[in-house]
């Protein structure tokens, strides 16, 4: 198992974000299925130690999270927010950022290559590209860590349809390219469908399902169904 | 070198009439605020109260000292006023978690740093009449950097909250997150004393020089003087800003680089 949740719970500002989940990620790709507020994006901050449960444990591979060098777990668990949050300086300066602190080697060209950029983008400002192309720069500097887990935080809110199927062909290819397993946290079922193998269903801070995402997320037999479902 | 400051700072006597006489100045400020709506004449009313008492009080405090002239009630002095500075500081910094420790020991080592160096290297005498003045105004000046220091670094941590967690997440430690802030806040905080030290004697003359021109010192001992006080103020507001910088930064995050104030999801 990749990742196992033991009764986790978490408070924020008084209020209690997650109450006793329990949960089971396996490696593959899991996604986080849920409505916004429901507690599905701090969960996936608990995964690579930006934050700690009140109670409970978050355990990968077999030990709690609290016994890794959260830098160290971080680097090989990495997660991808939600909005672009670059670096000032080039697309260069942003993929390198990573693999520098850690000493490692990178090859910024097949990182963007594999975030689905043009690598010819590299010298570019940052700050200049559209809010889709800085969303996948985000994933490039997190590939360029070379993680075994990579955590993505609705990695395809602020894209246009165009854009998100291109991240989602993106994260098809990584996993297809590499030994990658990936968390996603989605409100969409459509997209925890079209990516996901195992879903964990998160509501008001609770898990109210979990398993395999063809047998809790099925096929719609009509077109119309899907988009009712896809509204909730 | 030694500045003959005492031998030529003696001859002014300054009556409390007129001190009386320059509230008239008060007076137009009050009826300007009044006139505007500028709601500034209650604080015009306690300022002028507050800096007649206080000053009032630590000008019998500091006549005190120099007629006792011991160490130990100059090392008093300037202790109650790195405590009071970092007190007020500690306002101005709101955003920075439990920021008076942090303050309370650059100003201290700021003071300590600066007064040592000055008494060391002979440049002033060790003695109440010159360590009173330059180590209040060595507090007061680290004070105002060091605030505003801490004061951009709190701003820019709350702003910069998920660009911040985004670089944790990729393995930064919680210093490597925080290090462009870092420098937007150290020049936050020493700027304006490098700005005025920059245009001092053309747009404005200083007022440690002013004071001993109106004493009656000879002009090049009152250049003198105040270019060793700049130069020395220069020193202690980048030890105290860097320091309150590097001790505060920590406490945004935990042991473990974790902001304890996360970005709304």
């Amino acid at each position: 198992m990749l990742f196992e949740l033991e009764e986790v719970t978490y408070s924020r500002g008084g209020n209690v974000v997650l109450r006793d989940v329990s949960a089971r990620l396996p490696v593959g790709a899991s996604s986080l299925l849920g409505p916004s507020g429901s507690g599905k994006s701090t969960l996936l901050r608990l995964l690579n130690r930006l934050a700690d449960p009140d109670a409970g444990r978050v355990i990968y591979e077999g030990r709690d999270v609290r016994e890794y060098d959260p830098l160290a777990l971080r680097r090989e668990v990495s997660l991808v927010p939600q909005l672009p949050a670059l670096i000032d300086g080039t697309v260069h300066d942003n993929v390198a950022y990573g693999p520098r602190l850690a000493g490692r080697s990178f090859n910024a060209r097949t990182c963007l290559e594999l975030a689905g950029l043009d690598p010819t983008i590299e010298d570019r400002d940052a700050a200049k590209l559209s809010v889709g192309e800085q969303q996948r720069v985000m994933l490039a500097r997190a590939i360029a860590l070379e993680p075994r887990v990579l955590l993505l935080d609705e990695p395809t809110s602020a894209l246009d349809q165009a854009a998100r199927d291109a991240v989602e062909g993106t994260l098809g290819r990584l996993r297809a390219r590499t030994a990658i397993s990936l968390v996603v946290v989605t409100h969409d079922v459509a997209q925890a469908r079209r990516i996901a193998d195992h879903v964990a269903r998160i509501d008001a801070g609770r898990v109210i399902a979990q398993g395999p995402a063809a047998e809790l997320l099925p096929e719609p037999p009509e077109p119309e169904l899907a988009t009712a479902e896809d509204a909730t | 070198m030694t500045v003959p400051l005492a031998a030529s700072s003696s001859s002014i006597h300054v009556t409390l009439g007129e001190v009386a006489a320059a509230l008239a100045l008060v007076a137009i400020a009050a009826i300007a605020s009044r006139a505007w709506h500028a709601g500034l004449e209650e604080d015009i009313g306690v300022a002028v109260v507050r800096s007649f008492l206080q000053l009032t009080a630590i000008g019998y405090v500091i006549t005190v000292i120099f007629d006792e002239n011991s160490a130990f009630l100059v090392l008093a002095l300037i202790s109650v006023m790195v405590v009071f500075g970092a007190f007020t500081a500690r306002h101005r910094a709101q955003q920075v978690p439990n920021a008076f420790w942090p303050l309370l020991a650059s100003l201290g080592v700021a003071a300590a740093a600066t007064l040592g160096l000055v008494l060391g290297l002979g440049i002033f005498e060790a003695t109440p009449r010159y360590v009173v003045p330059v180590g209040g105004m060595v507090v007061g000046n680290s004070m105002t950097a060091a605030a505003v220091a801490l004061n951009r670094l709190g701003e820019d941590v709350h702003d910069q909250s998920r660009r911040i967690e985004a670089t944790l997440a990729l393995g930064a430690t919680s210093s490597q997150a925080v290090t462009p802030l870092v420098r937007r806040s150290l020049r936050s905080g020493m700027i304006t004393l490098v700005d005025s030290t920059k245009t001092t004697g053309l747009i404005f003359f200083p007022g440690t020089m002013v004071g001993m021109l109106l004493a009656g010192a000879d002009p090049t001992d009152a250049v003198r003087l105040q270019l060793i006080l700049l130069y020395v103020l220069l020193g202690a507001v980048s030890i105290a800003a860097l320091m309150a910088i590097t001790l505060a930064r920590r406490n945004f995050f935990t042991p473990a680089h974790q902001l304890r104030e996360p970005p709304e999801p």
